[in-house]
């Protein structure tokens, strides 16, 4: 049978960059599903800032004809009935069948349904499925009782094969026509489904984001910091893009690094460049949209305004350098931390103890004097994102220690998951007091996170916590951090729990089995962790983990605490006395062992444990027999549980099964 | 190359073209040519409207004693109100650029998002800053609510930056240089006022009487709000537009204060606060008005 390709290309004022991956996938499967009765297949989905735009191929006229049972009256129903039905589906009761169901007997009509037209289908469900795209933030237009989209749609290409498929989305009705670029393309231009690509690129609009991706690379000169993210919104903002190098005196070189590149990177969406020997170059690339700056207007342009954004910077260097950072301590009492929690000043002396009880040394004391300080410096009030590091640069110029410098510049870190803990140890001391202050403090006041709502980033704190102390191998206890709060203390498990499996990728059931031992101290829980990763592969493992669910349960049950020790005298089967022997030796054995020894032993207890329970009841009838076997297995269980509660290991056997 | 005043007379005759109503400046102090009842009034309610006019906006924070470049306690906004907004709207916005002298085909321009927020003034909109060659020149806003209000029609604001526009169009380092006629500078015309407005913002301007006429207004505003709703009878000549004007007067004086740095961060959320109960309430009882007038006239 022939079939047709749908194009659709939604035309939109500037949708925000960062959105547009979503909403455009979003848009290609639904677009998908509503053409599988079709036969449609998704073949293309490109967006640019002003278009989305998706293409499939292998669409039938036609959806296959069906037939619909209609059940009418039942067999003994009186004659008029069943004329009636039969009349209220133009046909006589001559058509009609008799057809058995569970439920009895009734007159039914086959029905044929003719399937859909393809431009039916297409017609009825697109609005909805445009208009249904989720994004993060809509707006309505042109007023009330009109649609709601990311920006308003301003053109509509909708083509099956050479035809248009007729639909309308708030008055404005799709057709064969595309929009070019802005200042360099036709503003409408026809196009058929095979023309389309070659007219937008004559049009000046690169469709395919993997090619105006390439545009921007193979633009880039020697020396430029690779920067995927800043890419990536480029390719995004952009339907012609164009690379352009501008330069801006040596002299503001002097200024630090890090805000030349702020400046340029998150202010100006520019490219820094380094020279050869990996300086910071005085030069940039700005990304035009655009085909070309023949007369260097752009250039001269960009370089004017980044011009007077460092001018700017080096306005608020000096500004800040009149007044040192160990002068604006007090400055602090003037800037809030939190309504309840008082301002910055009070903060700073809460850490400064925290900072002392952590066993901080003299830098991670007064780096945590100075930490806030660059608050109020006039550099962090223009570029907020670049707070501690101001802090550090300043500390550095005013000639404060190294690691002072250092621990101030690093005390945000890490901002992520996938950034590096600071630096130093008076850095990761100093880093963690200021985020248990701060979860202490919001936890204290009931500001505790629930679902997507955590408006003070406690999760990202408490995570920032946890890989701290993991990663800095510091020896400080959750209890300590959580200052005995217990709801805090658990929120910080939960972190830990999140980093165990998702960053360091432990199995969950591994996870729960030794945070269920102790959860206090992170060096202790990743060292057992990594004993039980490594027993796990033994394959007696699995089996002794089974049976020390088994020891849990029939302790429990029996609610047993022992009063005395294991009675040889009172053993009755071999098996007993076997068990009691091999955990004996294996317990003198791995006295003051690793753990990863320690479960190894446990692990040749297996066959002992297995026949135990083969051969004996434990609750037996004789109570002192009972008491003796349960204070075996009360000290078995005991002897291994202080690394693992292993009844929570799900045996990988059982999980498949599941 | 063209003048400040040359640059505003095409942008004003630009717009007038397009069916704007060309109004001077509002005469009371705002921080935004958005706060003008032409704009923060007008936008409400199911009526058509189109106007621009060129709107001083004072910002005593950002006063820098005449000594930055690009920074201004007071700088010109050519405010553009598209009610409701024609669907070729950025078509016709950058018509205007090539109206002052700008080819297009030469120059890199981008819409980047920017979504506009006023909690005093209990309004937002979604948008971009358009950006010329890495210069931000215009925000772009449909406005979706004012005063805690959401609007019948979704209007278009287009607020252009009038000095950094004619310091991009002259290519002078310094808003003070721009040629505001071929024998005036910018600086001859408006240096002093930075000057000693800057003085008088930062250092002199007395706490107590600017705290004092704050909640004087706040009161008079506030009053007069309570009387409104106490009507049942005579809605319709009752003087919303006086009442509107003392939330802008306790705006600037907040403004004040702030600059003066006599309102600390935890006092900050709480006047923001009381001012933005103003707007609301005022924009709640301009709404309640025009559809009392409304059932009047029908």
């Amino acid at each position: 049978m022939a079939t047709r390709d749908l194009l659709l290309e939604i035309g939109v004022e500037e949708i925000p960059d960062w959105m547009i991956g979503d909403g455009l996938a979003h848009l290609s499967l639904k677009m998908g599903e509503l053409t599988a009765q079709l036969g449609g297949t998704v073949v293309m989905a490109e967006a640019t800032p002003r278009r989305l735009v998706v293409k499939l191929s292998g669409l039938v006229e036609r959806e296959a004809d069906r037939e619909e049972l209609v059940s009418g009256p039942p067999k003994q129903a009186n004659p008029q009935a069943v004329e009636g039905f039969a009349k209220k589906n133009g046909v006589t009761s001559a058509d009609l069948e008799l057809v058995e169901t569970a439920k009895g007997t009734y007159f039914s009509f086959r029905k044929q349904v003719a399937g859909k037209t393809a431009i039916e289908i297409l017609s009825n469900g697109l609005p909805g499925i445009i208009l249904g795209i989720p994004w993060p933030k809509t707006m309505l237009w042109p007023g009330k009782g009109g649609a709601r989209f990311i920006r308003p749609i301003r053109w509509l290409l909708c083509l099956l094969g050479e035809e248009v498929v007729p639909f309308a989305i708030n008055g404005i009705a799709s057709g064969n026509e595309t929009g070019g670029h802005r200042q360099l393309g036709q503003h409408r231009v026809a196009v058929t489904i095979d023309s389309f690509e070659q007219v937008l690129r004559d049009n000046f609009v690169i469709l395919r984001a993997s090619e105006r991706r390439a545009k921007i690379e193979q633009g880039l000169p020697v020396g430029v910091k690779a920067d995927a993210a800043l890419l990536e919104t480029l390719t995004y903002i952009t339907e012609y893009p164009t690379p352009i190098v501008g330069e801006f005196a040596e002299d503001y070189l002097s200024l630090p690094e890090e805000v030349l590149v702020t400046v340029m990177r998150f202010h100006q969406k520019y490219f820094s460049v380094t020279d050869a020997s990996g300086k910071l170059a005085a030069k940039f690339v700005a990304v035009m949209n655009t085909a070309g700056d023949a007369d260097g207007l752009v250039k001269h342009g960009n370089e004017r305004v980044l011009r007077a954004r460092f001018n700017d910077a080096r306005f608020f260097y000096n500004v800040d350098q009149q007044k040192t950072l160990a002068a604006r301590v007090h400055d602090l009492k003037a800037v809030t931390f939190q309504a309840q929690l008082g301002s910055y000043h009070a903060k700073t002396e809460r850490v400064v103890t925290l900072v002392k009880e952590l066993g901080g040394d003299a830098a991670a004391v007064r780096a945590a004097e100075l930490a806030k300080t660059d608050l109020t410096c006039e550099m962090v009030k223009e570029f907020t994102e670049l707070q501690g590091i101001v802090g550090g640069l300043y500390a550095q110029a005013q000639g404060e220690a190294e690691e002072v410098a250092t621990a101030i510049y690093d005390q945000y870190k890490p901002v992520s998951m996938e950034d590096t803990i600071p630096r130093s140890r008076a850095g990761q001391v100093m880093s963690l007091a200021d985020k248990a202050d701060t979860l202490r403090g919001c936890f204290g006041i009931g500001l505790i996170p629930t679902g997507s709502k955590d408006p003070f980033a406690l999760r990202r704190a408490a995570q920032g916590v946890i890989k701290i102390l993991a990663e800095g191998e510091l020896q400080i206890g959750l209890k300590q951090l959580a200052n005995g709060v217990e709801k805090l203390e658990d929120f910080l498990i939960e972190r830990v729990k999140y980093y165990c499996s998702e960053i360091r990728g432990y199995a969950m059931d591994e996870v729960l089995a030794v945070l269920s031992a102790g959860a206090d101290n992170l060096q202790d829980v990743l060292a057992r962790l990594e004993a039980v990763k490594a027993v796990r592969a033994s394959e007696d493992f699995e089996p002794l983990a089974a049976s020390f669910k088994r020891m849990k349960n029939i302790l429990d049950q029996a609610k047993f605490t022992p009063s005395g020790k294991v009675d040889e005298a009172l053993f009755e089967d071999a098996s007993e006395r076997a068990l009691w022997k091999a955990f004996g030796e294996v317990a003198a054995r791995v006295q003051g062992a690793s753990y990863a020894e320690v479960l190894a032993g446990m692990a040749t207890l297996r066959p002992a444990v297995d026949l135990f329970f083969e051969k004996v009841l434990v609750n037996a009838p004789d109570m002192a027999v009972r008491a003796n076997r349960l204070t075996l297995l009360f000290g078995l269980k005991t002897e291994f549980s202080g690394i693992a509660e292993f009844s929570e290991i799900v045996p990988k056997t059982q999980e498949t099964h599941a | 190359m063209k003048t400040y005043q040359e640059m505003i007379f095409r942008l004003k005759q630009y717009w007038a073209d397009r069916g704007c109503i060309i109004t001077e400046p509002y005469d009371v102090e705002v921080g935004a040519g958005t706060m003008c009842p032409e704009t923060f009034l007008r936008v409400l309610g199911p009526d058509e409207y189109r106007v621009a006019y060129v709107q001083p906006s004072r910002r005593p924070a950002d006063g820098r004693y005449g000594e930055n470049p690009n920074r201004l306690y007071k700088h010109s906004q050519l405010q553009v109100i598209l009610k409701p907004t024609p669907a070729d709207v950025i078509e016709q916005y950058l018509g205007s650029l090539e109206a002052i002298g700008i080819d297009l085909k030469k120059h890199d321009i981008k819409f980047e998002e920017d979504n506009w927020e006023s909690p005093t003034l209990g309004a937002w909109g979604i948008g971009w800053q358009v950006m010329l060659d890495g210069m931000e020149i215009t925000q772009f806003t449909y406005f979706q609510q004012c005063g805690g209000v959401d609007l019948d029609l979704v209007p278009a604001e287009i607020t252009y930056g009038l000095e950094r526009l004619c310091a991009f169009l002259q290519d002078k380092e310094s808003v003070y240089d721009i040629q505001w006629t071929d024998a005036f500078q910018y600086g001859q015309v408006r240096l002093k006022e930075e000057q000693q407005f800057s003085v008088y913002n930062f250092e002199m301007a007395d706490v107590a009487t600017l705290w004092k006429l704050f909640e004087l207004h706040e009161g008079e505003c506030q009053r007069l709000i309570d009387l409104y709703r106490g009507l049942d009878t005579g809605k319709e000549r009752f003087p919303v537009l006086p009442t509107y004007d003392q939330v802008l007067k306790c705006s600037n004086l907040f403004n004040l204060l702030d600059a003066r740095g006599a309102i600390s961060v935890t006092e900050r959320v709480g006047v923001i606060g009381r001012v933005r109960k103003l707007a609301v309430g005022v924009a709640g009882i301009w709404v309640d008005q025009q559809f009392t007038n409304r059932e009047v006239a029908a």
